[in-house]
Order: C-alpha cells, then structure tokens, then sequence
C-alpha cells in the first residue's frame, strides 16, 4: 500500500468494530485512507459502509447511543479518546449526504452557513470564499447571478453540488461523501463524478457507493466491506480486474448484492 | 336481505350525520344570536368609550384594553418559558426518566380545571408571594392584593402547556437531515438549535402564540379573583417619570370583557337594561377570539402546504 | 512530532486554497482556540437554562398540589371531618334531623360536601352523556363517512365550537337557552342542572370527536379491507370492526371529556341557579363545587374556615380530574403499545 507524504495515513482505522444501540455493525476494520486520493468503499445493502463513513466524523453518535472499540485516526491520532473536541473535528472533515440537504435559506446563506459558525463575518472575506467554494464545487457559473434565491430553486443535482460548495467552505482537510449521486440524475452524476476528480488533488476523498461502476471510474482504492467486515481493500484496478477474495469477485460480476 | 342491511346502514349513516350537523348548527346559532344581538349595539363610540349609567350606556373600551394588556403580559410571561421548556423537551432531554415526568407534567397541567388555577392564584401569587415581596420589599400592600401581573400570571400557567405543545411539535417537524448538515460542518448544539431548528420552526411557535392568546382572552374563572374589576375609574396605566411615556401599569386593577360579561349577565342591578350591551360585549369578544383561532389555523395550513412542497 | 486535537489545529501542507488566502486552514491558532472555549461555556450555561426551563412544569404543578392539599388540610382543624358529610340541624317543625347543607357563612357554618358534588355529578354525567352521543357520532362520520373535502372544513368547525370561551355560552343559557327549555319542558326551575348540562355539552363535543376522529382514521387499513372483503357494508364495517378496534381512544375521550365536563365553572356558574341542593332531579337547581369556589372566593376572608373550605373543595375537584385525567393516559398509552404491534 502506498502512502501519502508522511508516515500516516490521511485516516486510518485500526481494528475499529462499532456497535450502534449495542447492535455491532462493524468487526474489527482495519482501513487505511491515503492523502490526496479517492477511497471507494463498496459492498451490499447493510455491509457497514455507512457506519464506516458516520464513524469518521463521528456524525453517527447525535441521534443514537454508539460504542466503539479499536481506534480511528486522523492525521495520527485516535479521535475516539476522551476529551476530543468533536465540534473541531467536524470543521476539518466535511460530509456530502445520500439525499441533498440544503438549508431552507439563500444560496448564498447556505454556503456561508458553516463559516458564519465559525466565526468569519467579514462580507468581503464571506464573498471571496463563497464563490471560490461555489467555482470548486463547478456550480459559480450556474447561481452567481442568483445568490439570494432559495437553494431549493435548484434541481436536484445542482442542490447537490450546493451541499459540496457549502462543505468545502470551511476547506476541510478530508472529504466524506455518502452515496453523493445516488439521489441524482445521469447529468447530476457526471457533473458530480467530475467535480470529485478536480477535488482529489487537494483534499482526502472517502466515498461510500453501491454503484460499482462509479467505485471503477472514480476512485484510487476500492474497499470491499460485507457484513460488517473488511473484506478486501486494494487499488481500484486491482480489485475489478484481479480480485484476491472469492467474496469479492462475486459481488463485483453480480452474483449477489 | 342484502336491502335491510343497506338500509339500516343508511340509516345510521344519516344519523351520524346529523349529529354532526347538530354541532355545527349549535356554532352557526351561537354565532348568529351573538352578531343579531350584538351587532346592533356596535359603534365606533361603543367600542372606545367608556361605561355610563351602571353600564346601561356608553362603551367598552376600558374592558378592550385591558383584555389587550392582560393578555400581552400573559404571553410576555408564558412564551419564553414554553419555548425554552419545550428546547430542552426535544433537543436534550431524550427519553429518560426526567423527560417522561416533564411530558406528564405538562400533560397533567393541560387538564387542570380553571377555577383551579383562580384558587392557585389567590393562594399563590396574591396571598403567598405578593405579600412576602411587600414584606422584603416593605411596601406595604402593593403586591399584596388583585393586580394585572398576578392575573397575567395565573394565565400564563394555564395557557403554557399550549405553547410547549405547539412548540414541541414544530421543532420535531424540523427534519433530522438538516440538523445532520449543521452538525457536519462543525455546529455546537446551541448553533443548531438557534440557526436552524428555531428559524424553521417560528411558524408554528408563532401559531402557538396566537391560540394562547386566544385561550388567555376567553378565560374568566382564573381572573375572577386575581385582578379584574367591575367599573374602574381610569386605565391601568401609568406614566414613567422623567422619561414621560404613558405603560401599563401591571400593579393596576384592570377591566376585561369576559369578566365584564360575566359581572353584567350576572350581577347588575338591572338585568334586563344592560342586555342590549352584554350581547354587544359578548360579541366583541368572540370576535375577537374567532379572528385570532382563525388565523392560527390558517397560519398552520398555510406553512403546511409550503412545508409539503419542499 | 507530537500534536493533540484537542490543544492545537495541526497544520497539514497547505491546500490551493490556502495558497489563495481563501482558507479557514491558516486562521489565528489561539483566536480559534479562545473562541471555542467561549463557546463551550456558552453552552454549558445555555443547557443549565434550558434545564430550569423544563423543570417549571414540574414546579408550577407540583406547587398546585402543595397548596391546594396544604390549605385544604387546615380546614379540618377549624372544621370537624364529620361535617363535610352533614350537620345536625333543628328543622322548622323543632325535631332534629341530620341534614345535608353547605351554607358556610351564618354563626354554625355549615359544610357538608354532599350538595357540591351531587350537584357537579348531576351536571357532568349528562352532559358528558350528550357530548358522547355526538361527538361519536360526529367523529365516526369525520372519519369514514365524509368526503376529503368535507372533512376539510367540518373539523376546523367542529374545533372552533371548543374555542368559545365559556362565558359567552354560560351567557347564552342564562339569556335565551334557560326560557327555552322551561317553554318546552314547563321546569320550576329556569336555571337548572339540565340547561348547564346542555352548555357543557356543548364544550366537550369537540372533545371527543377529535379524539375519536383521529382513532379510527389511526386504525390501519388493513382491518376496512379484511372487513369489506367479506361483503360487509359501510355502516357494518364502522359498527363491528372500526368502532370496537378504536374502542380504547375512544373511551379515553369520554374519560376526558367527562373530566372537562367536572372542572367547568363559568357555564354551570350562570346556568345551574347556585341553589346549594340536594336531589337528584336533573331540572333542579344545583350548585357545582367549581361554581361554589368561584362565587365564594371574593367575599372570604383570609384565614377563616370558609376559606380553608374553599381549598378544600378545590382540592377536591382537583383529585377527580387528576384521577380521571390519569386513566385516560393510562387508556391511551395501552392503546399506542397495541397498534405498535
């Protein structure tokens, strides 16, 4: 396995096994994530990988008692250990959700949400990262002259590159993305699958798909998650042209899932 | 066979039917013995003057007013209360022991008989803490006795399981997904709840409001005895000294049209001549109450339907 | 190298974007850390807030209690327990008779509870009565008979019909309902149990017919289907299957309604007549114990037994509708755990 600049890994999970309301979800996952790359996590219905991504934010623990045993790290530490500040690490890991989300407020308003939180008032300073976001997410053309219309004016795709615009305001140094196409259209998918190309180069991708094709397109490594555990996990070529597991060449030509 | 069964279904549909009917047209002849009556004695001057000859004349106005006031205090009191207690309900409480004791509370408080608040307040507010505060404060029997702040305040416990519920109900219609974007990008609780829970959810505080209001107007048994009068002479109102502005004065006694109703239908010397102004007096008042239950319900239908089209 | 979430921000290589100066990444390390400690304290005390907040409830009812049970209680030293039954009196022929009556003011205060409640029963069983043969009725034709469009604007109505406020139909009885009902049924009495029965009705209705419309349209679909299927018409469906499946909301509704119907003051204090009397003739005269509280409470002094009687039968009144209150959530929650399953 290759590895960014560094020692570490981007984020790394170390036996990480997860229990939602005392239901495990996740056993013993061990899965490193590389700086500066694109990470598919793939796999049926109900393998996990949701709670995979959820647990890197740890955006899974505001509707529901979790416990977790083994360790996840950002940059080298485990962000499971007592005393860490969640809200901080939430401003450094943004998340694009399965079904579009905007605010019911102002374009505008939206992308500005998560720096008005932090603290950036300043107009000038809120305009230029607001429109530089906006460019990064490739939707400035499509609202700038349109920024106090209501986000939910815009279709379906556009909304979703909106919540990737409002994501990327705070520049966060990883990008978590839930089934970020799955809601959307073909155009909305292409337009999305561009955008996160542009993006690896700056940021750490993980992202979650039920859509193989998109895992192949998209992505640097592939992980292959069933039932909770870590199945395999290789570069995105070697995985759909030479698959080291049974399991998972069976899932990638359809033989279940 | 087949045509008895129809038959008799028909037929206790249809009385069904009418027993609906029945309530509705109990309604339409409230409404319409109120506005035949009433409407009559309506006139600007009936509407801004005062009583004359032992209410036999004259107006209403001081009753109008301090309906307005008493009820402003009442929702000045009660709104921040239920809506802080109907926050901490939904947003941190959870499922807990404290949580099923607060919704019993709230439940158990809903249920309580008016005139069972009127003794509360009595007891409470006027005999108990009016006159412990004149004893710290030494001032004699100032909080002591009837005011429009304890009949604000007997009130305001008696309408504030409707705010709690009204509000509890709109910020659950928040949905999660929202909540979950501001928490991804890094929100403290608070943040969530104040930019986005509670901005989405004014609408239906805002209806809660309106049918307090509503409630709070149309009660007499908890101000029978808490601070209404008959005939006062002048308006609960006082001006504050150097900065000359004219405020309610909340230590006053204060006159109200349900109470105003109640003393005239009841109590005046000559039942029968004061009528014509009772009908009048009960007409404003359901006015009134009418105009505000009604835009409380379209309020909710209208944010319904523009909540659906998203 | 050895950085902690908690203390610093760790400075990862710098991102185009912070090249730019567009990034949060390269913002004023101990600004940052002062601001979330701010906001830490900030919501610290806000949740303290919030706690006191939810608590009121809890207090405000809790004081209720206290207060009521607290004056009512002293009423028993100044009165003897036996006398809230009835009193040894001397009637007009000069014989001794135990008699039921509450007169408390003269120089033997009499305080026999008797007339209070037989009076409150005699207003709110009828009326609840009433209120249930039309707010089912009204309720089961919402639900199942109505057409959507119907049932759109009769709801609101039937739910303005509880938005009167009380003294308006208390009024009413008193003016015009109280001559009606004596031209029709020749009454001693103008204003009786029967014409306060009529207006309580006439504020529990919405009551139970909101409760019982919102029961039967929760029953799921299912049921409707398994009964029509068996060629069961519309009536026998409501009537066999909707009405006996929704019969717990149903009888939670009634239990509240009846409560409403025992709390009601300003209607039964203008349409009963406030004769303190004990019978069981529903066109007679009678006296509630909420309109007995709310006619005594102005002229009583502070401190007399009078007074602590008032208390007591507020407390009194306060007990029923709790109780009764209690098994209709105990109804309804039953009912919510069974159409879970």
């Amino acid at each position: 396995m290759e590895s960014s600049a560094g020692n570490s890994y981007k984020i790394e999970t170390r036996s990480l096994s997860y229990y939602y309301e005392d239901h495990k979800v996740l056993h013993s996952v061990s899965l490193p994530i590389p700086d500066k790359k694109v990470t598919a996590v793939i796999g049926p219905s109900g393998c996990g990988k949701s709670t995979l991504i959820k647990s890197v934010n740890r955006i899974g623990e505001i509707t529901s008692q979790i416990k977790v045993e083994g360790e996840v790290l950002f940059n080298g530490e485990n962000i499971y250990r007592p005393g860490v500040d969640v809200v901080e690490l939430r401003r450094r890991i943004g998340m694009v959700f399965q079904k579009p989300n905007p605010f019911p407020k102002s374009i505008y308003e939206n992308v500005a949400f998560g720096l008005r939180i932090h603290g950036i008032t300043g107009k000038e300073q809120l305009d230029s990262i607001v429109e530089q976001s906006l460019r990064q997410a490739a939707l400035w053309d499509e609202v700038k002259d349109r920024l106090s219309e209501s986000a939910f004016k815009l279709s379906g795709g556009q909304q979703q590159r909106l919540c990737i615009a409002r994501a990327l305001a705070l520049d966060p140094e990883v990008i978590l993305m839930d089934e970020p196409c799955s809601a959307l259209d073909p155009t909305g998918t292409a337009r999305t699958e561009e955008t996160i190309q542009v993006l690896k180069s700056d940021y750490c991708i993980l992202i979650v798909t039920h859509n193989m094709q998109q895992a192949a397109r998209v992505s640097d490594y592939t992980a292959f998650l069933n039932l909770g555990r870590l199945i395999e996990h290789d570069l995105t070529t070697n995985i759909f042209t030479n698959p080291k597991n049974k399991l998972t060449e069976d899932y990638i030509t359809g033989r279940f899932g | 066979m087949k045509c008895k069964r129809q038959l008799s279904g028909m037929i206790f549909e249809w009385t069904a039917r009418s027993f609906t009917l029945i309530s509705m047209i109990a309604l339409i002849t409230i409404l319409g013995v109120l506005f035949l009556k009433g409407s009559q004695v309506i006139t600007w001057e009936f509407l801004t003057s005062e009583p004359l000859d032992g209410m036999t004349r004259g107006g209403i106005f001081p009753a109008i007013f301090g309906t307005i006031s008493v009820t402003l205090l009442m929702i000045i009191l009660a709104l921040p209360l239920g809506v802080a207690s109907a926050i901490y309900l939904v947003e941190y409480a959870g499922t807990g022991f404290l949580a099923r004791t607060i919704r019993a509370a709230v439940n158990n408080l809903a249920g309580v008989p008016s005139i069972v608040f009127g003794l509360f307040g009595v007891g409470f507010f006027i005999l108990f803490l009016g006159r412990n505060i004149d004893k710290v404060l030494q001032t004699g029997l100032l909080f002591g006795q009837p005011a429009m702040l304890w009949a604000a305040a007997t009130l305001s416990i008696l309408v504030l399981p409707v705010v709690i519920v009204s509000t509890e109900e709109a910020i659950r219609a928040v949905p999660l997904s929202h909540r979950e974007a501001a928490y991804a990008l890094g929100a403290t609780k608070f943040q969530v709840i104040s930019r986005v829970v509670l901005p989405q959810s004014l609408p239906g505080i805002l209806t809660g409001a309106i049918l307090s209001v509503s409630r709070g107007a149309g009660e007499t048994a908890p101000i029978l005895f808490t601070g209404c009068a008959y005939f006062l002479p002048r308006l609960p109102v006082v001006t504050i000294p150097y900065l000359n502005i004219p405020m309610i004065n909340p230590l006053d006694q204060f006159m109200e049209l349900s109470y105003h109703l109640f003393i005239m239908a009841t109590q005046s010397i000559d039942a029968q001549a004061t009528r014509p102004i009772q009908y009048g007096t009960a007409f404003v008042l359901i006015t009134l109450t009418f105009l505000l239950n009604l835009s409380a319900i379209s309020l909710r239908i209208y944010f319904r339907r523009r909540h659906k089209r998203r | 190298m050895n950085y902690s979430l908690s203390d610093e921000i760790k400075l990862p290589p710098p991102s185009s974007r912070e090249v730019a100066g567009l990034s949060l990444r390269n913002v004023d390390l101990r600004e940052t850390s002062r601001r979330r400690l701010k906001l830490k304290v900030q919501e610290f005390f806000i949740e303290k807030f919030l706690f006191l907040n939810g608590l009121t409830s809890i207090i405000i009812i809790a004081l209720i209690f206290i207060f009521l049970f607290k004056e009512g209680v002293k009423a028993f030293t100044e009165i003897k327990p036996f006398q809230f039954i009835g009193t040894h009196i001397i009637n007009f022929s000069g014989q001794e008779v135990f008699a039921y009556i509450w007169q408390p003011v003269g120089e033997q205060g009499k305080y026999s509870l008797a007339p209070l409640v037989l009076g409150s029963l005699l207003v709110a069983i009828p009326a609840t009565v009433i209120a249930t043969i039309l707010g089912v009725g009204s309720g089961v034709y919402l639900a199942e008979i109505a057409s959507r469009r119907r049932r759109e604007w009769m709801k609101p109505v039937i739910e303005l019909l509880a938005g009167i406020p009380t003294v308006i139909i208390g009024f009413l009885c008193l003016s015009f309902l109280g001559t009606a009902v004596q031209n029709l049924f020749h009454t001693s009495f103008r204003l009786n149990a029967f014409v306060g029965a009529l207006g309580v009705s006439l504020v529990i209705v919405p009551v139970i017919a909101t409760i019982t419309d919102d029961t039967i349209r929760a029953i799921p679909d299912d049921l409707r289907e398994a009964a029509y299927a068996l060629g069961a018409t519309r009536w026998e469906t409501i009537w066999k299957v909707l009405i006996p499946a929704g019969i717990s909301g149903i009888t939670a509704s009634i239990i509240l309604g009846m409560g409403r119907a025992l709390g009601e003051t300003m209607i039964v204090l203008m349409a009963t007549g406030n004769a303190a009397l004990v019978t069981l003739d529903i066109f007679s005269s009678v006296r509630t114990m909420t309109a007995t509280i709310a006619a005594e409470l102005g002229a009583v002094a502070q401190g007399s037994a009078q007074y602590y009687a008032l208390f007591l039968v507020g407390a009194t009144i306060f007990t029923f509708t709790f109780f009764l209150n209690l098994i209709a959530e105990v109804v309804i929650n039953r009912m919510r755990e069974k159409l879970k399953l």
